[in-house]
């Protein structure tokens, strides 16, 4: 077994260290704490070959992941496809396009998977038997299954209205779901105070460091299915816009270790129109995230106060990226095309993401000619309420040949 | 106890002298950790320490301030 190369938690505003345990905030200055590492250890050890010859999963790369030895929850997660995307490409008229699918990621078809394996892993490690989260659909629905795999209690908070198939998403599971009445703020607050008052894992709060670091893998995989390449433009979509920041710190890694070589890569985040606060700073070239009130159907990023928002504008900005928003409409057309194209079923988060890399494409700010990766991140079956009625209904027609005749006749079938 | 709050501060609260009219009205320790005011919007981090109802009371007073938004230190715990 190879040494850990973790050096601290380190707060990312006053730079204080401390040592590695279940904490997310400076007691100094209150900023967010961040997993670091001494990558010098690395030095030669931690090559292409190796990494190759381990199995398909998100844990080939677990020396830079924040865990002692081997995982102890989601062995098997991660390495999702990373496709070619010729036809999507063609119809926004640019040359090398290609698609990173986790809406197939296991066991619930959503990246969330990636982080809460770290985090749950990193649970056990320090003795808690019961873990949490507050969510909107698929984080509960990956902590409640990972937990259930690994034999841990869990507790799933989720507002009252949510849709029947997020609750059963959960519920299966056999996991405790809480489902709280209220307005956002009062939900978000009432969370944030049992995750302070009970000892539990609360994955984005007190182990939200090693959660946020299960966010590279992903783009790790991207890199090694490239051919060991950094692409040259990154679209991902921001709802803390902790993705965004982790996989401009999975290429930075991957840069520094020798494993690929600088390809300045450009960093995109997308954000639906309905609660764009990350994108707005960007557009208004600030660095101050105002907060705003979610009103949009890509529901998996509505977070109006968004934690990473300064860290994620930093790191587009510095690239050379941009940020872009879109409506609902522009979402459901953009979840549309990708189905068309590519046979891929996006949740709304995908028909965000697609939708600003039109409108980043169109706009000129990533050019025609060169390489484009499009991080899609949730399954669409999730979110169908979306488009229940955006699709063409079923022809209805009884068990006769002369029937299906008469329908393929007038669909000029020959 | 001890709560930890983020205080966001609209362009007119701004100039307020908030966090002094709190710890007139309630029998608590503020303490400041971060503070930040730019582009017509002011950022605090603050702890504020006391007897629990009192605390609680105090943070119910803040919510009520006008351009004043409370968030919990974590921001947004509630994810997609």
């Amino acid at each position: 077994m190879s040494e850990s190369i973790v050096r601290a938690l380190k707060c990312r505003e006053c730079g204080h260290e401390y040592e590695i345990q279940p904490t997310h905030v400076c007691e100094f200055c209150f900023g967010p704490l961040e997993v670091v590492y001494d990558y010098d250890k690395l030095d030669g050890k931690f090559t292409r070959e190796l990494i190759e010859s381990r199995p398909q999963n998100m844990w080939r790369y677990k020396e830079l992941l924040p865990i002692d030895g081997e995982p102890k929850v989601g062995a098997n997660n991660g390495f999702t496809p990373l496709i070619k995307a010729d036809r999507l490409a063609k119809a926004l008229g640019v040359k090398e396009l290609y698609i990173k699918i986790d809406s197939v990621c296991y066991p619930t078809l959503s990246f969330k998977d990636r982080v809460v394996s770290v985090a749950l892993s990193k649970a056990v490690e320090f003795g808690f038997k019961t873990v949490a989260c507050a969510s909107t659909g698929n984080l509960a629905g990956s902590v409640a299954a990972n937990a259930a795999a690994a034999g841990l209690e869990s507790y799933v908070f989720i507002p009252e209205d949510l849709e029947q198939g997020k609750v059963l998403g959960a519920a299966i599971f056999g996991t405790n779901i809480i489902s709280i009445r209220g307005q956002y703020d009062d939900v978000n607050r009432l969370c944030s105070e049992v995750a302070g008052k009970y000892g539990w894992a609360f994955v984005n709060v007190n182990v939200r460091p090693f959660y946020a670091e299960g966010s590279k893998t992903l783009g790790y995989e991207v890199m090694e299915q490239l051919g060991w390449k950094a692409p040259k433009h990154v679209v991902v979509p921001m709802a803390s816009g902790s993705l965004c920041t982790k996989i401009d710190k999975s290429i930075k890694e991957f840069i520094q270790l020798g494993l690929v070589e600088d390809n300045q890569t450009a960093m995109y985040g997308a954000q639906a129109t309905g609660c764009s606060p990350i994108t707005k700073s960007v557009k208004d070239d600030t660095d101050m995230i105002h907060p705003v009130k979610a009103n949009t159907i890509a529901k998996s990023l509505a977070i109006g106060n968004p934690a990473d928002g300064y860290y994620a504008n930093k790191v587009m900005k510095e690239s050379g990226g941009y940020a872009e928003d879109v409506s609902d409409e522009e979402i459901i057309d953009a979840m549309k095309l990708l189905a068309e194209t590519e046979g891929i079923f996006a949740e709304t988060a995908g028909g965000v993401t697609l939708g600003c890399a039109k409108k980043l494409i169109d706009s000129g700010k990533i050019p025609r000619d060169e390489s484009i990766v499009l991080c899609i991140t949730g399954n669409g079956l999730k979110t169908q309420e979306a488009v229940l009625n955006e699709v063409a209904k079923p022809r209805i027609i009884n068990a006769s040949l002369k029937e299906f005749d008469v329908l393929a006749a007038a669909d000029g079938v020959k | 106890m001890k709560l930890r709050v983020y205080l966001n501060f609209d362009e007119k609260s701004v100039t307020s002298p908030v966090i002094w009219k709190l710890a007139k009205e309630f029998d608590v320790i503020t303490n400041i950790r971060s503070a930040s005011v730019k582009e017509g919007m002011g950022l605090l981090g603050l702890e504020i320490e006391g007897e629990t109802s009192i605390v609680e009371a105090s943070a119910r007073w803040l919510e009520a301030q006008e351009g004043v938004h409370v968030e919990p230190i974590e921001q947004n715990v509630m994810e997609g």
